[in-house]
């Protein structure tokens, strides 16, 4: 049947256009637009003493110089604080341009407006900026210290500082559960920071119709409803005089769901003020230092468990770097602080994280979002548990799992959507089985045992983690099928690279019954759907997938309804197949979705053949004792619906690693790298697995790669893609992936999110592996070959 | 200063007049029209700019346009034949999954389209030389891999189909 | 990142090409060849010449010549082209055991040998072959040219003996005498990137494969590529399967008290040391076993001739 494509490989729609180099990203867009760079401070601290322009003015082709001082209204106040949190008492948010005092290297300072990027940068390398210099505060636990503050006004440099408490089913502190328990632990864990690091990065050209009194703004954005309102409040239009897009986007991973950035708001403003087309293209400096960073943490756990490894009591202290400004909140922490304990039942819990403000780039979600740390913490503990005990670490790990009859299960805190914690279906033990079987756990010490009679060192780990994906509040879907017989999909969240053009039109060909040909989808424009969250926490599937599918049953109900008028039929007898509606058993009874659409719309004027069929002389079933448009029903075949959940789903994965260190070198190679992974029903398993490679990709950059080299005056070191290490295919191991499907019981699809998946547990895992090759405790992430050499040296 | 310069763009004779600092990227994307070749570093490292100069793969972000006079040039624009009929390694990324966001992808294809040249048939150890200055932040370079390995597999029918014509 | 304004100037053949750096060269005019280190440095403005020459319309330039004492490259050859050429490396094998070291493939088929040379970056690979191997490179000017042997060139890190005015137009990289051998071993963070640490290892043997010289060139270690003549620390024991074979160890306990490693964010000093010992030993090893079947060959060849 080839209207059953939900579940299916479908090859993608988007390819076509982007192998033939027929794809629209930002800066592809506005040839004649005028170009923007910004002076952007060389100091991670410092106040603005003065800004002198006058030898940049000479510069041919300038447009213009902007700084704070010409910004006006809500254009000179600080950028929103996107989430508020009774934890962040002390939020705060950069200026689009920098007031009086920069907070770190690559803050935007000056605006400059010229006919190319060259010769706004030629202005930008004139504009003199006198800065008086003041401490830099670099470091986590530097910071913490709070010797220097980052903002006069926060004391200690903490933001926010929230402790969440889950009490053992005895009512037993964490604390008084682990003085209790046979065993304990106590150790420290780091994390680097990293980067998202889209190929493409951020981006925003606007336009200005001075007759219409309208601005269109495209931006490389993760969510365009979003910043369409931002730019509305900001620049005071009315809403329906901005729209905005999100064109092809050339990746995203979370740095694109902060909004709006400075750029967002000041390109438009400019294009408005000017009269002319205006563009921004961020380069790959300005995206090292001026967007986002995350990861960055510093850990201290405690633990209690029992003989057979069953964790009674876990207290983890976090310390959480957060940059110079918290315009995305403290959504990371938390999400760290809740997903930290993956699929297992924990006997009483505590977690409390200080979030702390650094003279460096700000940190907002990158893939994962807090989950990479909250899993290393969790199963390195597991790790250290089975060390202690002497026990295997699947054991350790299978004693504490949540069992298939216990769903949903409550972990008894408040998760980042603001709602409780409960997982709503899973089967970990099954997961656990299937990755032990996958990677061959069992007969690694055979084969540990082959390698070492070789000279050579090989190590196995693994890490389990759970995902709250899908997050609301909701999503919408929009849903038309016109006389043509083509079906219009709209959603208002974006797309960046997911596939969502494949995956929406292979929902709605298999709820409509249509051939997937005449679907097409639009995602990110405001133009066509205004209502919409964003992109990200793993929620397009869940969200916009629900929503549409909910959009085609709407349309669906209609057409049999009309179709059943038009075919004397009862609507409960009727199906709709390769776009035709028919009588169920007797296929001469039909008639095409595409005139079941002409029959929708009553008309007076017929512009076509099609169209004379729904005039008002056409004739037909309809009474003249009713009106042409039924009261309670809509001209037209089209439906509109949004999805809003009760709580997140919960999708899980299992990863195991065989690494081989070199004795000597101390070079790490990753051998075998496996994915067990459950996101409920598949909606097309080829986009799946490659979310999950790309996601593992990341997660080895993560773990063996990747980090921001700050010096102690906020410098960053490795703003290159020389110095900051991104894996290029040399570097990626072939990764095994199987799946299970668990469905979810909480939407209509029974799916769960997959994006975040493949990048969270892989710190977790090299570091198990390594440290079952070395013996020697990883506490620390990413590690180097450097690094691995000096752990050996001091465990001698 | 201005200098004017004539590229053979695809097979076609294009003039452009540039600042002797332009880079090649830029000509062919700003005063070319040709969009599809992406900047995503400006420092030679991503490989998402790869075009071939005169048959072989070079960064054009690491090149001034006028160095590049009277050189021929071939972008992802280029690499389908006139009717718009897919080139082996285009139908190999398409069919594989071997692209997400599609930003990298145009320096992929074109340095695997010479890479497929000189080895048709090539190891696995082989494509990931060959791919190993292309970063890519989407797919984990797994279906990548396999979309070399199907290209070949293509041009390999298709060149024998030609040759038995 | 775009690049500064600059005056471009575009020689059409060598005569010209001197004509403008003796008349450019002083005010800081700079020399594009294949551009792949140079126009980083310029898109990120941390360079900002007012006068760029490009060679790359020169003709004549892009030779790679191979005769019985050596290997003489072209300023204008391009790695991929010195990589490929078989009769430079049935001259020097080191070339081609370097150049795949260097960086990826598409940087390899636009970058120069000379450019790198010029260049003079302590972590790049083909200094470190020219230092071993004792090459030179030739620098014309107006009116004249001169040879500077690899000792005297590398002055410091990105810092070579090249004045303002002069063209490198060629390196030589001389061949090594019969019974000999060469190996390039690194460790980068990731592939094709600048080497951690480095190691290009030159050995000959005696017909009863006796270490008579023995030299390693380490990059990423010190100012300039660090070369190490080791021929004393290997001891006398002749280069034998399974037998104790030369002291390749005392040999990498004299190239790490050498070195001069520095911390950066990819790797510490010491074990920039520990790395390069561990390195020397696999290459001079590498070396030495390529210098044993270079003598079998040149005996087997030998033989042919008298029949």
């Amino acid at each position: 049947m080839t209207t059953k494509l939900f579940g299916e490989p479908v090859r993608r729609r988007e390819d076509a256009r982007l192998i033939t180099g027929r794809g629209r990203y930002l800066d592809d867009l506005g040839a004649d637009a005028l170009a923007v760079a910004f002076v952007r401070s060389p100091h991670a601290h410092a106040r603005i003493r003065d800004i002198d322009v006058s030898a940049a003015l000479d510069v041919e082709g300038l447009v213009a110089i902007y700084t704070w001082e010409d910004l006006p209204g809500a254009l000179a106040e600080p950028l929103p604080l996107l989430i508020p949190h009774p934890a962040l008492t002390h939020g705060r948010t950069a200026y689009p341009l920098a007031r009086e005092i920069v907070r770190h290297v690559g803050e935007p300072v000056v605006m400059v407006v010229a006919r190319d990027r060259y010769l706004a940068e030629d202005a930008c390398s004139l504009i003199r900026v006198d800065y008086e210099m003041r401490k830099p505060v670099v470091g986590v636990e530097e910071a913490a210290e709070a010797v220097h503050l980052v903002h006069e006004d926060v004391p200690g440099n903490v933001g926010a500082h929230l402790v969440q408490e889950v009490p053992s089913a005895d009512g037993r502190s964490a604390r008084e559960a682990i003085e209790a328990a046979p065993h304990t632990l106590a150790f420290r864990l780091d994390v680097e920071r990293s980067a998202c690091m889209p190929l493409e990065g951020k981006g925003v050209y606007a336009r200005w119709d001075a007759d219409d009194q309208s601005l269109r703004v495209y931006s490389s954005t993760q969510s365009s409803t979003s910043v369409r309102m931002a730019i509305a409040a900001k620049l005071g239009l009315p809403l329906p005089k901005v729209e905005v897009i999100a064109p092809d986007v050339g990746g995203g991973f979370g740095v694109k769901i902060v909004h709006p950035w400075p750029e967002e708001v000041l390109i438009p403003w400019a294009a408005r003020l000017l009269g002319r087309e205006v563009k921004w293209t961020e380069d790959r400096r300005e995206h090292f230092v001026s967007s986002s960073h995350e990861r960055g943490q510093v850990q201290y756990v405690r633990v209690g468990f029992d003989d057979d490894g069953r964790v009674l009591g876990l207290d983890v202290n976090i310390l959480h770097d957060h940059g110079a400004y918290t315009p995305y909140g403290i959504i990371v922490p938390i999400i760290t602080a809740t997903q930290l304990l993956g699929p297992y039942k924990i006997g009483a819990y505590r977690v409390e994280f200080s979030s702390i403000y650094t003279n460096t780039v700000q940190v907002t979600p990158y893939r994962g979002a807090g989950r990479p740390q909250g899993v290393f913490c969790m199963e390195r503990t597991m790790d250290k548990i089975a060390a202690h005990l002497g026990l295997d670490r699947t054991e350790v790990r299978a004693a504490n799992l949540i069992q298939p009859d216990e769903f949903p299960y409550d972990q008894g805190m408040i998760f980042q959507d603001g709602r409780p914690l409960i997982y709503d279906s899973g089967n970990y033990p099954e997961a656990l089985r299937m990755l032990k079987e996958l990677i061959g756990w069992d007969s690694f010490p055979e084969m540990k045992a082959a390698a070492a009679a070789e000279g050579r060192t090989i190590g196995i780990g693994l890490a389990c983690y759970v995902e709250g994906t899908g997050v609301g509040p909701y999503e919408g879907g929009h849903v038309q099928v016109t006389s043509d017989g083509r079906v219009h999909v709209s959603t208002g969240l974006t797309s960046q690279g997911q596939g969502h053009e494949t995956v929406f039109a292979q929902i709605a060909a298999t709820e409509l019954g249509v051939p997937i040909e005449k679907v097409s989808v639009v995602t990110g424009d405001t133009r066509r759907f205004g209502y919409a969250v964003g992109t990200f926490a793993s929620r397009a599937a869940v969200m916009s997938g629900n929503a549409i599918a909910l959009a085609c049953r709407k349309v669906r109900e209609k057409a049999l309804r009309i179709a059943a008028d038009a075919l004397e039929a009862d609507p409960r007898d009727l199906e709709i197949t390769d776009g035709v509606v028919h009588v169920a058993g007797t296929p001469s009874a039909s008639i095409p979705l595409a005139t079941v659409a002409v029959l929708s719309n009553p008309l007076r004027y017929a512009f076509d053949e099609e169209a004379q069929r729904a005039t008002q002389f056409a004739g037909g079933p309809s009474s003249m004792d009713r009106p042409p448009v039924e009261e309670g029903t809509e001209p037209g075949l089209e439906g509109r619906d949004y999805y809003s959940p009760i709580r997140s789903t919960f999708a899980c994965g299992m990863h195991a690693a065989i690494v081989e260190t070199d004795p000597l070198t101390a070079e790490i190679e990753i051998l075998r790298y496996a994915v067990v992974h459950d996101c409920g029903r598949l909606i097309n398993p080829m986009i799946v697995e490659g979310q999950i490679h790309g996601g593992v990709a990341q997660g080895v950059g993560g773990a063996l790669y990747e980090k921001m080299a700050y010096d102690e005056h906020g410098q960053l070191l490795n703003a290159s893609f020389m110095d900051f290490l991104m894996p290029y295919a040399t570097e990626v191991p072939r990764i095994e992936t199987a799946h299970l499907e668990t469905p979810s019981p909480l939407n209509p699809l029974g799916i769960k999110g997959a994006g975040e998946a493949g990048v969270i547990p892989v710190s977790a895992v090299i570091a198990a592996a390594i440290e079952d090759a070395e013996g020697i405790p990883i506490d620390r992430m990413p590690i180097s070959p450097s690094d691995l050499h000096h752990l050996r040296l001091e465990t001698g | 200063m201005n200098h004017p310069i004539t590229l053979t763009v695809n097979g076609v004779l294009r003039e452009a007049t540039v600042p002797a600092r332009r880079l090649l990227s830029d000509c062919l994307r700003h005063d070319l029209g040709l969009t599809g070749t992406h900047v995503g570093c400006e420092h030679g490292v991503c490989g998402a700019c790869t075009v071939l100069l005169d048959g072989e793969p070079v960064r054009s972000c690491l090149m001034f346009a006028v160095t590049a006079d009277g050189h021929e040039i071939t972008t992802v624009e280029g690499l389908a034949a006139a009717d718009g009929t897919l080139s082996p390694v285009q139908r190999g990324f398409a069919e594989c999954h071997g692209l997400q966001c599609g930003f990298c992808t145009p320096g992929f294809l074109c340095t695997v389209t010479a890479f497929l040249r000189e080895n048709a048939a090539p190891t696995d150890e082989e494509v990931v030389e060959a791919i190993s200055g292309n970063l890519c932040r989407c797919t984990g370079y797994q279906n990548i891999i396999k979309a070399v390995h199907r290209a070949a597999e293509i041009q390999a029918e298709t060149q024998g189909g030609e040759a038995g014509r | 990142m775009k690049p500064s304004p600059f005056e471009y100037h575009a020689p059409a053949d060598l005569d010209e090409a001197l004509d403008v750096l003796a008349r450019v060269g002083p005010d800081g005019g700079k020399v594009l060849a294949g551009g792949q280190s140079l126009i980083p440095l310029l898109n990120m403005r941390l360079a900002a010449p007012a006068h760029l020459v490009d060679v790359n319309r020169v003709a004549g330039l892009d030779t790679v010549e191979a005769g019985p004492g050596g290997v003489r490259v072209g300023a204008l050859a391009r790695h991929a082209a010195v990589e490929r050429s078989l009769p430079a490396a049935a001259v020097q094998p080191l070339l081609g055991q370097a150049l795949r070291l260097v960086a990826h493939p598409v940087i390899r088929n636009r970058g120069t040998v000379v450019g790198s040379l010029v260049h003079a970056d302590p972590s790049a690979e083909l200094p470190a072959v020219l230092a071993l191997l004792g090459g030179s490179v030739r620098l014309a000017h107006r009116g004249g040219e001169r040879d500077v042997a690899a000792a005297e060139f590398f002055t410091g890190p990105m810092e070579s003996d090249t004045a303002p005015g002069e063209l490198a137009v060629s390196a030589f990289f001389p061949a090594l005498p019969p019974r000999s051998g060469t190996a390039f071993h690194e460790v980068a963070r990731r592939h094709g990137d600048y080497a951690m640490a480095g190691v290009a290892a030159a050995v000959t043997l005696d017909e009863d494969l006796r270490v008579t010289a023995a030299r390693v060139a380490c990059v990423s270690v010190g100012p300039v590529p660090m070369v190490v003549d080791v021929t004393a620390a290997c001891g006398g024991s002749p280069v034998a399967a399974g037998g104790t074979g030369p002291d390749w160890d005392a040999a990498a306990a004299a190239v790490r008290d050498r070195i001069e490693p520095e911390d950066d964010i990819h790797a510490t000093a010491d074990y920039r040391r520990h790395l390069t010992g561990v390195l020397a030993v696999r290459a001079l090893r590498g070396a030495a076993d390529g210098a044993a079947a270079d003598g079998v060959a040149a005996a087997r060849a030998a033989g042919e001739g008298e029949r």
